[in-house]
């Protein structure tokens, strides 16, 4: 048939070795800030901090474990406490169950106790994959069990804090928590512990308004956002840009709102230190 | 009918409107309308009921934030007999957007704080419409901390929208202004109540409130964030608020249920501003109420009830 000539001929398709060969998007990064192609492994090995322009990767609750504690001395307190919906509040337990299938986590903190360079501390660490790290009932609550717990056993508390603030869906109940968490850091202060608070990427709102704010030593990692109220509704309300570094942990060291800003390699040895300086018992 | 009537309010406020002009009109004729204008009355008041006597949480929302509402002010006004303010943060300066000072309640000495907003535009830019900086939350703690040493009870009025946020309240640090007023109200060695009178927002009106006993104003909202920024969260969209008022559970009579506020005070029909002078009778009452049940405890206790307050709220799963 004539028609047959003008029929587009069928060709087999050969898969290549190169197309079939499954490179995962996870092996090579690209540094947000000065775009610096970075393996991830090599990445990993200097503390997700970018060799070039020394910026600082977020770390996941596990992994700011794994670099700030001794090896294998991490033992996690309240594992079984887990959220659940008190307001009904629309899509929440969806949202819930996506950040628990994305972390492994059952909640936006992990709370424990551990050694850094051998001295025991108690440690609460935030993770801002989940639910932007924010704070309903489950993180007041294993925070405020945290500073109870360092309490009876007379050791010091590190919290590292990474949050987007209050969680929205459980209403006043988050923000009572605030409420909750000082009040805890009052009666842990009152018996004469130490208690140091180290400001990540992000920290913001109720967080920050609350425990975060309220350590006799603060710490905040370069270029970490700090403050109460997000850039973003910042600007929409005074209708002008906000400066770069506004809001920076830079910004937080020149205003007096932090002690130190500390390169991430700098922050395990300098809490050794720290704990070191509240144990001696002097020469004498 | 004070003020501009809200939108709810507007078949209420023609129905009013038409019974004051059936009056004057029989009053000019000389005419004897007695039985329609008690007709309508009966309408009016039904109408009343049936409006106000089932309020949505968002119509509740903006009878909260209604221009003619009583402010924290005209409370202190109302409820002591003497009230010195006092200003000042002893650091950077004062905000007119939080008042506090020296009062008699009952005769007995106190310390006031409370967040004011403004009674119309000028007074509301005066007083940046209640939002409190830094300097603001400091002078009340420093107000609370005075009072601590000189054994005053504290009473506080919350109604703000929310701290203010803008550069010098960040680089003033807001955030550790809120942190050490809830430091400093949870261990404070004195009896502390607090009435939400208005609008109840987020961080900046907790930084008043850690109390041995909260109370709310029926028609008050208390929130960890407003309706129009929660609706643009979740649906990018502010003009939900009217829902996002709905999930927040932000009215008093739903934080009563969810044991966060001790006791409801009951509003006028349609709201304090209807007779502002017997809401400051009730709030009177109810902070006496309260004050005189707390007062007996030593402080020890009071502190260790205070602490197992707060540490009781929250709701979830597991030990």
């Amino acid at each position: 048939m004539l028609k047959d000539l003008f029929r587009k001929p069928k060709y087999v398709t050969v898969r290549t070795e190169t197309s079939s060969r499954d490179v995962p998007d996870t092996l090579w990064l690209k540094c947000p800030r000065c775009a610096e192609i970075i393996y991830t492994r090599e990445l990993e090995r200097n503390l997700k901090v970018c060799r070039k322009c020394s910026y600082h990767f977020r770390l996941t609750a596990s992994e700011r474990i794994a670099v700030t504690l001794d090896d294998g001395t991490f033992a996690e307190y309240d594992r079984d406490l887990s959220p659940t919906n008190p307001l009904q509040f629309p899509d929440y337990e969806q949202k819930i169950q996506a950040a628990q299938k994305e972390t492994g986590l059952d909640e936006a903190v992990l709370v424990g106790e551990g050694t850094i360079a051998g001295q025991p501390v108690v440690i609460g660490v935030l993770d801002s994959r989940f639910i932007m790290g924010s704070m309903g009932s489950v993180v007041g609550e294993k925070v405020s069990r945290a500073f109870e717990q360092a309490r009876d056993r007379n050791f010091p508390v590190i919290m590292f804090s990474a949050s987007g603030g209050a969680r929205m869906q459980e209403g006043l109940l988050s923000l009572m928590q605030m409420a909750k968490t000082s009040a805890a850091v009052n009666r842990f202060s009152q018996a004469g512990l130490l208690f140091v608070s180290v400001l990540t990427d992000p920290t913001t709102g109720g967080v920050l308004a609350s425990y975060a704010s309220l350590g006799d030593i603060i710490i905040a990692e370069p270029g970490a956002l700090i403050g109460f109220t997000g850039p973003r509704v910042i600007e929409q309300t005074i209708r002008q840009k906000l400066p770069p570094d506004f809001q920076r942990a830079e910004m937080h060291l020149k205003h007096g709102f932090v002690d130190l800003v500390l390169e991430r390699s700098q922050i395990k040895p300098t809490l050794g230190r720290i704990l070191a300086f509240h144990s001696r018992g002097g020469d004498r | 009918m004070a003020g501009t009537p809200l939108d709810f309010e507007k078949p209420l406020v023609e129905l009013e409107n038409k019974i004051m002009e059936l009056k004057n009109f029989g009053k000019e004729k000389g005419l004897d309308l007695g039985d329609e204008i008690a007709t309508l009355e009966k309408k009016s008041r039904e109408l009343k009921q049936s409006i106000f006597g089932n309020l949505t949480p968002w119509q509740r929302a903006l009878i909260a934030r209604h221009s003619e509402r009583p402010t924290s002010l005209d409370y202190i006004g109302m409820v002591f007999d003497d009230f010195l303010e006092l200003h000042g943060d002893r650091s950077f300066g004062d905000d007119a957007a939080v008042v506090g000072g020296l009062a008699l309640f009952h005769g007995m000495p106190v310390t006031v704080v409370g967040h004011v907003r403004g009674k119309d535009t000028k007074d509301n830019i005066a007083r940046n419409f209640g939002m409190p900086h830094p300097e603001g939350l400091r002078k009340a703690m420093r107000l609370m901390q005075q009072a601590e040493k000189f054994s005053r009870p504290v009473i506080s009025f919350i109604d703000t929208q929310g701290a203010y946020c803008g550069i010098g309240a960040e680089e003033r640090g807001q955030g550790e202004a809120i942190a050490h007023c809830l430091y400093v109200m949870s261990g404070l060695r004195v009896p502390v109540v607090s009435v939400v009178v208005g609008e109840g927002g987020s961080g900046g009106a907790l930084a008043l409130g850690v109390a041995d006993r909260l109370l709310m104003l029926e028609n008050a909202i208390f929130s960890v964030c407003s309706p129009e920024a929660c609706a643009s969260i979740l649906w990018k969209d502010g003009t939900k608020a009217a829902a996002a008022a709905q999930s927040l559970r932000l009215t008093a009579k739903d934080l009563v249920g969810l044991q966060v506020v001790d006791e409801l005070v009951p509003e006028p029909l349609g709201g304090a501003h209807r007779d502002p002078e017997k809401m400051g009778r009730d709030v009177k009452k109810a902070i006496m109420e309260h004050l005189e049940a707390i007062q007996g405890f030593d402080i020890e206790t009071l502190l260790e009830n205070r602490y197992q307050k707060y540490r009781r709220i929250g709701v979830y799963l597991g030990g």
